[in-house]
Order: structure tokens, then sequence, then C-alpha cells
């Protein structure tokens, strides 16, 4: 084999105007990166926490977190699952049941919206006029309908998404290229065409913006009705361990916390992809 | 209906008009258009941009109200009565069917729902449609992308599924509107070959909205020529005593009597496209 055949005319450096090392460049070395920072992080605080450079009533070291955590899981006689589950899983089904409850009727009424132009007449101010409000200024009010039970947590938690959906989908329905609306009337679509054939797949890219945001309040709205008015959930962990100055079950809340969140936005992604094959990503 | 000029009036427009009130003051978008579209004729309409061509178009489909006169387009009952027990429940063809521009099929629909749209609006249900869309998208050269998303189509196939939706739709009259504006020259003279041969098959009345004469002299057997803003008809121009059926596109373009042709309508258009073209800049001040 001739080795002068395998010499590209110009190097890939080149190419894109770069003289850097290759390895400074590549997606690996970044990727690399992005992993050892939190890593890094982590072992400092650890360190620090060692030599008594940051005080551990407030930073405990994070081995000890995760001892914390680790126990956590262990059935006891109060929390048969053990006392993670416990209340990763409450928050997880009070935020999922509230946050149906509240993202099907706002593409419902938020679609009528969009469409039709009386029934934005009416309920349009109703929003606009509410919608300041911080969602969590309500729950006494809540807590008064529905009582300390889970009722009147879906119910906050439905409240905070409705709102975010239902803005999200008229927004989206208001936005469908008109030309589509034309087709609709031109080929004589029925009320029921123009709502699920044309304006709810028409907005859908907007609505799941709608119910990422929701989704993003609703974790707020959860963790602070817990702090109060549960007896359960990653905000009442939080609450009680800060009041017992049980410092390291507080991390662990905050770790609950950060992990729902992580993974809510993982899902709705997933679920847009699926929903919206035709996207351009 | 044969190779002899049809001759059967299937739409007449009396006296249309589209008017509007700018800052108290009444803008004339189309005079009173007075004409007579015969059944099998394709008719192309061509003027200045702003001349209210294609408002004329969007007012007989239906989607803006005119400001006066009368619209008729004449339903071939005989037609109707023959397929109406086969049909059951199912709503009548509609009067028209429009053929919008390049984004106008759904993004969310694969071909064959996008084709079947007029159907399922006429109430078809799901294997009926799909059965009656099957050989429209064939004939427009789409088999085997019945199931793709538009956004895996090229902007010529979307076009063909536009073409297709219209035709499954079976309509008295079809509206078309710039359908190939969005094209390349060569997927459009492509188009226009396919257009032709389609339309061979069932000979329906269209109307023909465009800003190119050259595309007009290719499909329209009459080309009516409208004047600058408010928009009158300044000349119709029978291209169908030139130019046969059935038409190839490359005989048309390559013949002498094209050139012709062209020299006639632009001389019409010419001082159209002048006075458009004032009223714009006038507008711009």
């Amino acid at each position: 084999m001739n080795p002068g055949d395998r010499v590209p005319a110009y190097s890939e450096s080149e190419a894109e105007g770069l003289d850097r090392p290759r390895w400074y460049r590549s997606r690996g070395f970044e990727r690399a990166l992005s992993v050892f920072s939190p890593i890094f992080l982590l072992g400092l605080w650890e360190v620090s926490a060692l030599v008594g450079f940051a005080d551990t009533r407030f930073f405990p070291a994070p081995h000890s977190i995760f001892e914390t955590l680790l126990k956590m899981f262990r059935p006891t006689e109060e929390f048969p699952n053990g006392e993670f589950l416990r209340h990763f899983g409450d928050s997880i089904g009070r935020i999922a049941i509230g946050f149906v409850l509240g993202a099907v009727p706002g593409i419902a009424i938020g679609l009528a919206m969009g469409l039709i132009g009386w029934v934005r007449a009416i309920i349009q101010p109703l929003v606009d006029g509410t919608y300041p409000i911080p969602k969590i200024a309500i729950l006494p009010l809540f807590i008064m309908l529905l009582g300390i039970g889970e009722a009147s947590k879906y119910a906050i938690i439905a409240v905070a998404v409705i709102y975010q959906v239902l803005i999200a989908t008229v927004a989206g329905v208001r936005n469908i290229d008109k030309i589509h609306l034309d087709v609709g009337r031109n080929y004589r679509a029925g009320r029921t065409m123009m709502f699920l054939d044309i304006a709810l797949p028409g907005a859908l890219p907007v609505i799941l913006t709608g119910l990422k945001l929701g989704m993003g309040v609703a974790l707020l709205v959860i963790v602070s009705a817990e702090f109060v008015g549960a007896n359960s959930g990653i905000g009442y962990l939080i609450w009680t361990s800060w009041q017992v100055f049980q410092i390291e079950k507080m991390y662990v809340g905050l770790l609950m916390s950060a992990v729902l969140g992580f993974g809510s936005a993982i899902i709705l992604n997933h679920l847009e992809r699926w929903l919206i094959p035709w996207k351009p990503r | 209906m044969g190779n002899e000029r049809p001759s059967a009036v299937k739409i007449r427009l009396h006296g249309v008009q589209k008017y509007f009130a700018v800052r108290g003051r009444r803008v004339d978008a189309l005079a009173a258009i007075e004409c007579e579209i015969r059944a099998g004729e394709f008719f192309c309409i061509v003027g200045p941009s702003g001349c209210g061509k294609t408002t004329l178009l969007r007012i007989l489909a239906g989607l803006e109200t005119r400001s006066a006169g009368r619209i008729e387009i004449v339903r071939d009952i005989a037609r109707d009565a023959k397929a109406a027990p086969a049909r059951g429940g199912v709503a009548p063809p509609p009067l028209n069917s429009m053929i919008f521009q390049e984004t106008s099929i759904f993004p969310w629909m694969n071909v064959r729902d996008n084709v079947a749209f007029g159907l399922k609006a006429r109430g078809f249900s799901k294997k009926e449609r799909y059965g009656i869309v099957d050989p429209f998208i064939r004939s427009v050269g789409l088999s085997g992308f019945d199931d793709a998303l538009p956004h895996q189509l090229s902007g010529g196939m979307k076009q063909r599924v536009s073409i297709a939706r219209a035709f499954a739709n079976d309509p008295e009259v079809m509206l078309m509107d710039e359908p190939f504006a969005a094209l390349d020259e060569q997927t459009k003279i492509l188009l226009q070959a396919e257009l032709l041969r389609i339309w061979e098959e069932s000979r329906k009345t269209v109307l023909y909205v465009t800003h190119s004469i050259d595309e007009a002299i290719v499909l329209a057997d009459r080309i009516m020529v409208m004047t600058a803003r408010p928009g009158r008809i300044k000349d119709i121009i029978d291209v169908a005593a030139v130019f046969g059926r059935p038409r190839k596109v490359e005989t048309v373009k390559s013949s002498k009597e094209y050139g012709e042709l062209f020299g006639r309508v632009w001389g019409q258009l010419r001082d159209e496209v002048n006075e458009a073209r004032r009223q714009q800049e006038g507008e711009a001040k």
C-alpha cells in the first residue's frame, strides 16, 4: 500500500479554521467536563467538611447525607416501605393527579377560547384578573374547603397547572397557520374536526411548552403546600427536618426535589417527541 | 362531454364586488366582476399583485364575504342523483374545493389522512375514505408514501398531496390559488404536466389564479387578465383556440404561438402592473 494515499488533502483542523489539538474540540471532552464538574464540587465539599473548613451543622459531609439516605430506605414501624419512598411517593402521587386534573381542563378550555370568540370574551378577563395571585396564597382557602387531606393538594396543583396550560393552549391555537383553518373551512370540517384535527394538533407544540411550565410551577407549589399543610411528602420532610435540626434529612429532601424536577423534565421531553413527531429538531 | 368544446355554464359571476373601509374611506378591491365560466373549462386569472384575483377566489371558496353581487355555481344534479344511493348518509360532493399553497397540508397528518380530509368532513367512514383516496394517491405518484408525514416530503410532493386532496373530494369546481408559486422552475413544469394529466381524467371546471403568464398559457382554456386595483376584467384571451387538448407542456412552450400569446397577455398586463406599482409606491408614502 502506498502510504501517500492516506494523507488527506487538508487536515480537519485546517478545514474548520481551528488549530487547537483535536482532543480539546471533541464532544467527548466536553461531556467529560460536564460529568466531572459536579463530582469535583462534591469532592471539594466532602474535603472541606472533613478538615473542618465548612460548618457541618449547615453543610454536613456528602457521605453522611448519603448514609442518611440509605437509612431512610429501611422499613420502620412508622414507614413500612421506608421513609424515603413514603415521602417521595406521596409527593409524586399528588403532582401526578393534580397535574392531570389541571392539564386536561386547561387544554379543553384553552381550545374553546382559541377557536370561539364569545368563549374567549367571557373567560379571558377572569384569567387575566386571577392569574397574578400567587397560587400558594389560595392554599388556606382550599384547606378550609377541602380539608387538610389529599384533596386540597390536588386542587392547589391543578390550579397552578391550569393557568399555564390554558394560556399556552390559547396562544397555540391563535398561532396556528391561518391557511390550516382556511382548509378546514373550505373542506367543510365540522366543529369536532376543527377542534380535534386542526386546533389541538396545531397548538400541540405550544401546549407542550405550557405543560413544561406547569410542571415547574407544580413542583414549586407542592413543596410549599407540604411545608404547612401535610403529614408527608418532600416539603413535609424538609420542613420537619429543619425544625428538629436533622439537617442530613433536609438535604435528602432537597435531593428528592431535584430528582423529581429532573425526572419530570425527561418524561415531558419524551412525551413531546412521541406526540409531535413532525416538530423539527 | 367528449372532445367538442363544452358550452354549458358552470359558474356565473354577477357584479361580484369587494370593498372595505380604511380610516373611514371606502377602498374598492374588486369592481363589479361580470363573467361566465363554462363547465369543464380550465379558466386562469392573471393580474398584477393586489388586483383582487385571490380575493375573488376566496369569495368563491366561502373564505371571504362579497360586498355585492351574486355567484352561481351550477350543481350537476344528474351526477349527484346517480351517486346518491351508493353514498348512503354521507354529504354530497361540495360545490368547490380549493388547492392552496405549499404550506396548506397538515403537518400532523400522514399523506393518506391529508388526502382524505374532505371525505372525513363529509362523513365517510375510515375504511370508505381510505378506499376512495388510494387511487388518487397513486395518481399523483405518491404510492408508498401513504404513511409519510409532510416534513418527510419535498415541496413538490406536498403539493401533490394538496392536489390529491382536492380531487378526492370530487367537487363541482376546483379553485386553485397559485399552487405552484413556491416551487422551483423544474418541479413546477413537472407538476403542471401532472395537473393537466389528472385534470384530463375528470375535466372538472377549474378556476386558477396565478401571476405567471407562462403558467396561464400552459394550463388555461381561457385567460382572464385583470386590471390593477380595483380589479376589473381587462381582457379574456382564448387559449383553447390555439392549443387543443390533451396538451403537452413542452409542446406548448416550444411552439411559435406560445410566444405570440405571451406577447398578447403581457401587452394587456404591462400597463396594469405599472399602475399597481404606482399605487403601492403611493401607499408607501
